[in-house]
């Protein structure tokens, strides 16, 4: 005699059935709603910064960067750092925090926009990926350091940013006083290439003291011809000019000896004259 | 199997009873024969224990790649001997573009363009995948799978011990989630998947320092231990489902021989995904040497403890030269 067989679903199996589902679909949603509160703050534009040479306009650069950091190990100063889950502008993407680190160009080639996968950083923007027109550089910028070069100038079409005399009261320029010694407080270990110390690699900024009886480091210590320059003032003093060559490399913020820094870079900002 | 059908249990399908008419003759043979011969059987699985035993060989093999892989991404950035440069996402090994098959997806969603690069890398590492098994990249590479093992036997420590009791999600919920998570690549513009996938975060950790998205790997950690056996893994990470989708064809697999088993069930006790393992249950295989489906991460944990050889990893159409 053949055994009565069960039921197919027993009600406890279906109320196990049904707390798995639900189960899954709690589950399955809250992952959901972790990436949207991670993009959140990125749709909100959130905080500005400043990325590295050749990025794609930021909602391009966001979509094309895959997070890989490549663009980090090859900037010979560690300019290039990599966002964190609190700084609300994308995991993982790398900016540049200008008055801790940098990019001095000393790589000459802009290694990182060559080492990104992806085009997030690109040598030549594509046309269908076009910049503002005021991120366009009126021409190639010419690299300092390779200015007897045959070709001295940098393989980039687009500034990041622009710099910016944000608090001229600070500038010791305008007050008439020079800058005697090293130009950040001690600790401080930023990268800087000076030419007439060695061609191939930067030193820290600290060990090359400055003695002028006007400061101007912004000025000399800037990478790129024709991007700043000191301009007298109605009551004799002087002033630092920001020009259309800048770039926005930030290196001015970076070496600018008063706490905080008179001159910045305004990230992603284009030029306007 | 079929690739249809390994596609279909992939995707969260249940695994199916075999039909009467699925077996082959050589299959319903040995079963038959297990069926008669109770005491004959008893003594050979004996001498087979004896034979093989509880070994970790596969183990100690895959955890001494995944940690090379990992450390050889590391060191090539701190010492700067640049083999390996980048992260997991993406990366050049001796200056060949690789790219993670998910990452890449998630870009070309969100950017809408293709880069060269990018298809260059994308493709030599689905080649290398098709041929390495696809989810082996899960076991032989993820860094999470590695914290994933030891947070799994805290949990079947806890199990045994009654202080938690184990919830399993709906296996589809993987699927339904990489389908999500490619919509809104699309819909946003922006890679949402990677800002939470625990692979990127350990690696890029890894190589260019601890950060607080760490606490996110934690909190995954978190569940596994005290809520859901190895949920990240089984549920949710899509890109187990990508390297799943390109091992269907793969030629690297583990086999299983019915003849060898005695149906003792410990592969699937230390499986991460037993639904692959389902053949093994007595009176399921339907041919005498079974492959296991795509959605095995080729860890050999169930090679190594298998007490009487029946499972064994193979290549597929090698098996004369190996």
């Amino acid at each position: 005699m053949a055994p009565i067989p069960p039921p197919k679903v027993t009600p406890h199996k279906a109320a196990q059935a049904r707390r798995h589902f639900l189960r899954s679909l709690i589950g399955g949603g809250a992952l959901l709603a972790a990436g949207g509160a991670a993009w959140l703050p990125l749709a909100q534009a959130g905080t500005v910064r400043l990325r590295p040479p050749g990025a794609l306009e930021e909602d391009d650069f966001l979509s094309s960067c895959i997070k890989c950091g490549q663009c980090v190990q090859v900037c010979p100063v560690s300019a290039l750092k990599l966002a964190d889950l609190d700084d609300g502008y994308g995991v993982g993407t790398p900016f540049i925090e200008a008055r801790a680190q940098a990019c001095d160009f000393s790589c000459d080639a802009v290694q990182c926009i060559l080492a990104c996968p992806t085009g997030a950083l690109t040598y030549t923007k594509p046309a269908h990926l076009a910049t503002r027109a005021a991120m366009r550089m009126a021409s190639a910028p010419i690299l300092l350091a390779k200015e007897k070069d045959p070709e001295p100038s940098l393989n980039l079409k687009e500034r990041i940013g622009v710099a910016r005399l944000a608090r001229p009261d600070l500038c010791l320029a305008r007050q008439g006083k020079g800058w005697k010694g090293a130009a950040r407080g001690s600790g401080y270990d930023g990268h800087l290439r000076f030419m007439d110390v060695d061609r191939w690699r930067p030193i820290p900024l600290n060990d090359h003291p400055f003695d002028v009886p006007v400061c101007d480091l912004c000025v000399r210590t800037c990478p790129i011809k024709g991007a700043i320059s000191l301009e007298l003032l109605p009551d004799g003093n002087k002033t630092p000019v920001v020009h259309e060559a800048c770039v926005g490399c930030g290196v001015c913020e970076m070496a600018c000896p008063t706490e905080p820094a008179a001159i910045v870079i305004d990230p992603r900002r284009g030029w306007e004259a | 199997m079929s690739i249809k059908e390994s596609a279909r249990i992939l995707l969260g399908g249940e695994v199916r009873k075999p039909a009467a008419a699925d077996y082959t003759p050589g299959a319903n043979r040995v079963h038959e024969l297990k069926r008669m011969d109770g005491a004959n059987r008893r003594a050979l699985a004996e001498e087979m224990h004896q034979q093989h035993g509880h070994s970790h060989t596969w183990r100690n093999r895959r955890w001494a790649v995944l940690i090379a892989v990992n450390l050889l991404f590391v060191l090539s950035f701190w010492l700067d001997i640049q083999l390996l440069e980048g992260s997991l996402t993406a990366s050049r090994f001796l200056g060949f573009h690789l790219i993670d098959l998910n990452s890449a997806l998630q870009v070309m969603l969100a950017h809408k363009h293709i880069l060269v690069n990018l298809v260059i890398g994308t493709a030599t590492v689905f080649v290398l995948w098709v041929l390495l098994g696809g989810r082996s990249f899960c076991s032989w590479v993820c860094p999470y799978h590695l914290l994933a093992e030891w947070a799994e036997s805290l949990h079947l420590y806890l199990v045994d011990k009654k202080k938690v009791s184990g919830h399993a999600f709906h296996r589809g919920l993987r699927g339904v989630l990489w389908l999500l998570f490619a919509v809104l690549a699309w819909v946003t513009g922006y890679t949402v998947f990677e800002t939470l996938s625990l692979t990127g975060i350990l690696s890029r950790a890894l190589i260019y320092g601890p950060g607080l998205a760490l606490l996110w790997v934690l909190f995954w950690l978190l569940v596994e231990v005290f809520y859901s056996r190895r949920a990240w893994c089984r549920y949710f990470c899509p890109i187990g489902l990508t390297y799943g989708v390109v091992g269907l064809p793969s030629p690297v697999q583990v086999g299983y021989r019915l003849e060898h088993c005695f149906h003792e069930g410990d592969c699937r006790k230390v499986c991460l995904v037993p639904h692959v393992l389902e053949c093994v249950i007595k009176g399921r295989a339907t041919a005498e040497t079974m492959a296991i489906g795509a959605d095995c991460t080729r860890c050999g944990l169930c090679v190594d403890v298998c007490p009487s050889g029946a499972l064994h990893f193979e290549v597929k159409g090698m098996s004369q030269w190996l």
